[in-house]
């Protein structure tokens, strides 16, 4: 008899089990040797409480009422609850606050995609500690997450969420247009950014190649000149931004496999200046990402600067795989 | 945020870039383009059933337009050209995408029978209008934010049959000279959006292989004028 599940979970055996527990020990072992106490939150919680944290990109997918009305929603990411965590328990404590996770959240799904609905992440967050060394210590145990999982060849993408929004403002873009343009840049268009911008009154042509250019410089320290080159505050306030951000981790020892990228944009809402991205050559998507979020738990009523990352764990595994294969493309 | 696993495919950081290239309309000039930024293409242009064609610094894996986001996507070809229609439709792939290539210029557009009312009959009688098309999201995205209910309906093979046998009030489509649409009988009702070829990245390979894609890039828009 067969008796099927939703698309987007899965049911995992023992041989690949053992795979994952090993990553999981691994992954909490580093967090723990790093200082930060591993949480755990319930998978449901108020549809009104999430809703604060993110009401766009990431917004809960899966909601229903419980038996006394109550409207309820499934975590679409682990970031949203711990803040909501640290806001209720921990709003006298001592800073900054060290907590790590591993679990399980749900997005919705397109069908063929091969996209889970349910997904484990594991991660860190770090409350109370402000850029640029907060955001050092996150990418210290980043790294050293990484390790542990043997993906040595990874990389870790360093970019400036207010970047864009900055630089817009600048050129006088505001409103519907600045989102729509926003949104061309978080989709990876770059035809469309460039057609679009072209189109708006008062934006030179200098100024569309900027905007271009900009989102194409990835590299090493290099690429801080090379923007700079290009002039305006907005982008001389982004790279100094980044440019502290690469000194604190060049102070920890821990620069050497980031590349700075001045496109990045990650999609969920709550990012405020430095944002990262984790990619290995042995896999085609994103492994994970995270960043600085400052005013998320303002929204939770405690004004802390906060910074994080969180891995998508079946990718990692994925990627590990791969690369104890000895990175051989498969045929 | 896309979360696939099962599609999760090595993007290999050794070895020649890989580049999905579309078989049939887009092909001739694709190929046109690569011989202008010095790609061999003597064996892609040959009789062989072959689908992958090594040359020196460039890999071309040949595909159907519309799988061409697909294997970019998961990394499985590391840039790829294909049109602005395949990636409207499937707008959902994250993909970079890099340069407009200008060729391959058609029109996604409404269309009806020749002097027939159908459309606006029963839009105004039932509310409501049939449209067949192999475009169902960039149809369904176009009446939505236009106002208007659909009933999409969508076919694989030959749209322009459907309204002439009673399928469909209306057909979505891509034009490109209109003589298809002139043969059947049909005419042009309102213009979506115009469509080009495009170059597209995977989003891993345009971060870790970045000086040969940006090289690639610059080359293509150069050759693209």
């Amino acid at each position: 008899m067969i008796h099927p599940i939703p698309p987007g979970t899965r049911d995992v055996l023992p041989d690949e089990m053992r795979e994952l527990r090993r990553l999981h020990l691994a992954l909490i072992e580093v967090f723990e040797r790093h200082g930060y106490g591993e949480v755990a939150t319930p998978a449901i919680e108020y549809d009104e409480v999430l809703a604060r944290g993110d009401g766009r990109a990431a917004g809960s997918a899966y909601r229903f009422f419980d038996e006394s009305g109550d409207l309820l929603a499934l975590r679409s990411d682990m970031t949203v609850p711990i803040a909501r965590l640290v806001a209720t328990r921990y709003g006298g404590a001592e800073m900054p606050l060290r907590l790590c996770y591993l679990g399980n959240a749900f997005r919705a799904v397109r069908p063929q995609r091969g996209q889970m609905r349910e997904f484990a992440q594991a991660g860190v967050e770090l409350i109370g500690a402000p850029a640029p060394g907060g955001t050092a210590e996150v990418v210290e145990v980043l790294e050293a997450a990484l390790d542990a999982a043997g993906l040595n060849r990874a990389v870790i993408g360093l970019g400036d969420a207010d970047l864009y929004r900055q630089l817009l403002a600048e050129l006088g873009v505001e409103g519907e247009a600045r989102e729509s343009l926003l949104e061309r840049l978080a989709g990876h268009d770059l035809v469309g950014l460039e057609a679009e911008l072209s189109e708006l009154e008062g934006v030179e042509d200098a100024q569309v190649a900027t905007c271009i250019t900009l989102s194409q410089l990835r590299g090493g320290r290099e690429v801080l000149e090379e923007a700079r080159a290009l002039g305006g505050s907005a982008v001389e306030r982004a790279t100094a931004r980044i440019g502290e951000t690469f000194e604190a981790l060049e102070a920890r020892g821990v620069a050497d496999r980031v590349q700075i990228d001045l496109g990045l944009l990650r999609d969920l809402g709550y990012y405020s200046g430095a944002i990262l991205e984790v990619y290995d050559p042995a896999l085609g998507h994103v492994l994970g990402g995270g960043g600085r979020y400052d005013t998320l738990l303002e929204r939770f009523g405690i004004d802390l600067p906060a910074a994080g990352f969180a891995l998508y764990l079946e990718r990692v595994h994925v990627a590990q795989t791969e690369e104890e294969a000895g990175g051989e493309v498969k045929t | 945020m896309s979360l696939e696993v099962a599609g999760a495919v090595q993007a290999k950081a050794e070895g020649p870039l890989k580049l999905a290239v579309p078989r049939g309309a887009l092909l001739g000039e694709t190929l046109e383009i690569l011989d202008r930024i010095g790609v061999e293409t003597s064996e892609a242009r040959g009789e062989s059933r072959s689908l992958i064609f090594p040359t020196e610094g460039i890999t071309l894996v040949t595909m159907r337009p519309s799988d061409v986001p697909t294997y970019v996507e998961a990394g499985a070809a590391d840039v790829g050209i294909t049109g602005k229609d395949v990636l409207l439709e499937q707008h959902d792939r994250v993909v970079y995408e890099l340069l407009d290539l200008g060729y391959g210029r058609c029109r996604m557009v409404l269309a009806g029978r020749k002097g027939d009312e159908k459309l606006g009959e029963s839009a105004r009688r039932l509310g409501m209008m049939r449209i067949a098309t192999k475009y169902p999201r960039v149809a369904e995205r176009h009446f939505e934010s236009t106002g208007r209910q659909v009933e999409v309906i969508e076919v694989k093979g030959s749209v322009e049959l459907a309204p002439l046998i009673g399928l469909a009030d209306g057909i979505v489509d891509l034009v490109a000279s209109g003589r298809t649409l002139d043969e059947n009988d049909l005419e042009v009702r309102e213009e979506i959006v115009e469509c080009t070829a495009r170059f597209v990245a995977n989003r891993v390979a345009h971060k870790l292989r970045a000086r040969e894609v940006d090289e690639l890039t610059a080359k293509l828009r150069e050759a693209a004028g």
